[in-house]
């Protein structure tokens, strides 16, 4: 039974690793047609779907003995394109006529350029309009305002931090963007609506957990300082932030992670274009919310592309995830 | 100067928190409002292909429970065999920070491995595949509500049980465990309230059905899929219902929260 119980136990923490791994590996089997066939340049690749003329290689050809190849069309290889002139040009399709000839190659270019660009920048605003109102959040409960106005308010803030994601997409699409768009111009889904909503989603989940870090601030040490006469500003500023900080920043990148890899909030109010935002008014894409659009319509190589995405944000959120830890354990 | 720089700082930080209050308190008055409007007896008898929302919000409760169901055990043992068996060692630290990273990876990204394992090999979407993909979500969170708050038994009562002859196991499961049971159920319920409001792992691995089932081998109604669905919808009506079904959800995560908040604070009490 001893026995038992303990082989059983450590076969459920291992379970742990193993899907880690098991996540990994899958991901990574199942992009490999993708990875292959774009390699790294699919970071920078904008264009997405759009079929280009290719030159085969070599190898290529062998396995292509029976089409024959036209190696004059090379490779089109400017793909940084200005911002707005980025909508698919019709003259880069191939007809139909030209493959049925059989003269002309094309295969179809994925790029994860568009929704990166999206994903970081809807991120890094989120966190530009949250960082300072979490801040004050969590100072204000903890410093400012009074018990019997700090307790209720933290508890609803901590309930907050519950609401489901989809929650706050649908309140996006349906008020906060036309409010947006009524206030800056542009549309009700955009950049700047998506970055927004993100950022009120992890306000409550970053508030929550500052405040939690500055009241671990012991009393004494602020007391000190307040018999030397020194003002709340000055307290807080030398005083609980140097103590909390490792809490306060393990806080902001927790959340920028979780922002990061956020699907259903940003899902209902970034538009889901494959085109950069010109303007941050402007509708485009992320990395999570191409995940969810169009995986049920996939299959082949396009299936295998949004599996490297998604090797591409398991990766990016795991450096996130390991920084904060990191951070984390440089302090105890 | 000293003294308006603090006057200035106190009426920033108030505003700021009142500006992040506003914000929310609006998400929850629109939530209220739209929510209430479309409540009637019909959202709990009908299915969704009738206008109600019984048969999804029954698949997403049933969905999140066997998921749940799978990931206690699983995860309780795994935080006992950290805490209690496998001591400080390098591998039991190693492990911690994954189920961290597991924590806080994008759930969108679980639904594609789930789709890549079971989806893709079965050919259709299943209500099985959307329980792995909760089930991979939630374990790690019972994990470390587990673990840390065994770690908040006293060593004492360990020392206690062993002093007396119990077995390890003994004195795991009838000592320790049941000390630290109320922190145990309180991450349990914080688990499922996570999980039951998930949309991005199920999209494409439970898929989301308008008809009444069961049947977890098929495609599975889901009540965050359908209110994705119908919110994108252009008939008024069936925003209508997706903002009901946003406002049960919300509803239901929020007094899970409060149930397992009651549960700590009981505890805490004794």
């Amino acid at each position: 039974m001893e026995l038992f119980f303990r082989k059983i136990a450590q076969l459920s923490a291992s379970l742990v690793f193993v899907i880690l791994a098991a996540t990994t590996i899958v991901l990574y089997l199942s992009a490999k047609p993708a990875i292959e066939e774009f390699g790294v340049k699919f970071l920078f690749e904008s264009r997405w779907g759009e079929e280009e003329k290719v030159e085969l290689s070599p190898t290529e050809l062998s396995d292509l003995e029976s089409l024959e190849a036209d190696k004059g069309a090379p490779i089109n290889d400017d793909f940084i394109e200005d911002d707005d002139d980025f909508i698919m040009d019709d003259e880069d399709f191939i007809t139909d006529d030209d493959m049925e000839f059989g003269d002309n190659k094309s295969r179809v270019v994925y790029g994860a350029l568009v929704p990166i660009v999206g994903t970081v920048f809807s991120t890094l605003i989120a966190m530009l309009f949250s960082v300072p109102i979490a801040m004050g959040i969590a100072v204000f409960l903890s410093e400012i305002a009074p018990g019997a106005l700090a307790k209720p308010v933290g508890i609803a803030i901590e309930l907050l931090a519950s609401i489901p994601s989809i929650i706050y997409g649908m309140w996006g699409l349906f008020y906060f963007g036309p409010f947006i768009a009524g206030l800056f111009g542009g549309n009700t889904v955009s950049l700047l609506v998506a970055g927004l909503v993100l950022g009120i989603m992890v306000i409550p989940f970053m508030a929550a957990l500052s405040r939690d870090a500055i009241t671990t601030v012991p009393d004494m040490l602020k007391e000190s300082a307040y018999a030397m006469g020194a003002t709340k500003l000055e307290v807080i500023k030398d005083v609980v932030f140097p103590y909390a900080r490792s809490g306060i920043i393990g806080s902001i990148i927790l959340s920028f992670g979780r922002a990061l890899g956020e699907t259903m909030a940003v899902a209902f109010v970034i538009g889901g274009v494959y085109q950069f935002a010109g303007k941050v008014t402007d509708p485009t894409n992320s990395i999570p919310v191409v995940l969810a659009n169009s995986f049920a319509e996939s299959s082949g190589l396009s299936l295998s592309v949004l599996f490297y995405l998604a090797l591409i944000l398991f990766v990016l959120s795991f450096i996130v995830i390991a920084s904060a830890k990191v951070y984390f354990l440089r302090k105890k | 100067m000293r003294l308006i720089m603090n006057r200035v700082f106190i009426v920033f930080s108030t505003f700021a928190a009142l500006v992040g209050l506003i914000f929310l308190g609006w998400i929850l008055f629109t939530l209220f409002s739209k929510g209430l409007q479309g409540l009637s007896f019909d959202v709990f008898t009908k299915d969704l292909i009738e206008g109600g929302l019984r048969n999804v919000i029954v698949g997403q409760i049933m969905m999140s429970g066997i998921a749940t169901l799978i990931g206690i055990p699983v995860g309780i043992l795994a935080g006992i065999y950290l805490q209690e068996y496998g001591a400080n060692s390098r591998s039991t630290e190693f492990l911690r920070d994954l189920s961290d990273v597991m924590m806080s990876a994008p759930s969108i990204v679980v639904g594609t491995f789930v789709y890549a394992i079971i989806v893709v090999p079965t050919g259709h979407t299943s209500g099985w595949a959307g329980v792995l993909a909760l089930f991979i979500l939630m374990v790690p969170i019972i994990v470390r509500t587990t673990d840390d708050m065994l770690n908040l038994v006293p060593i004492e009562l360990r020392e206690a049980g062993i002093a007396i002859g119990a077995s390890k196991y003994h004195v795991t499961m009838n000592i320790v465990v049941r000390y630290a049971k109320a922190g145990i159920l309180t991450g349990i319920l914080l688990a499922f309230a996570r999980v039951v409001g998930e949309t991005a792992p199920l999209i494409y691995t439970s898929g989301s059905s308008e008809f009444w089932s069961t049947d977890l081998t098929g495609t599975f109604p889901s009540l965050t899929v359908s209110i994705y669905n119908l919110a994108t919808m252009p008939d008024d009506q069936m925003v209508q219902l997706g903002w009901t079904g946003a406002f049960l959800l919300t509803t239901m995560v929020l007094i899970i929260n409060l149930l397992g908040r009651y549960a700590s604070n009981k505890k805490r009490s004794k």
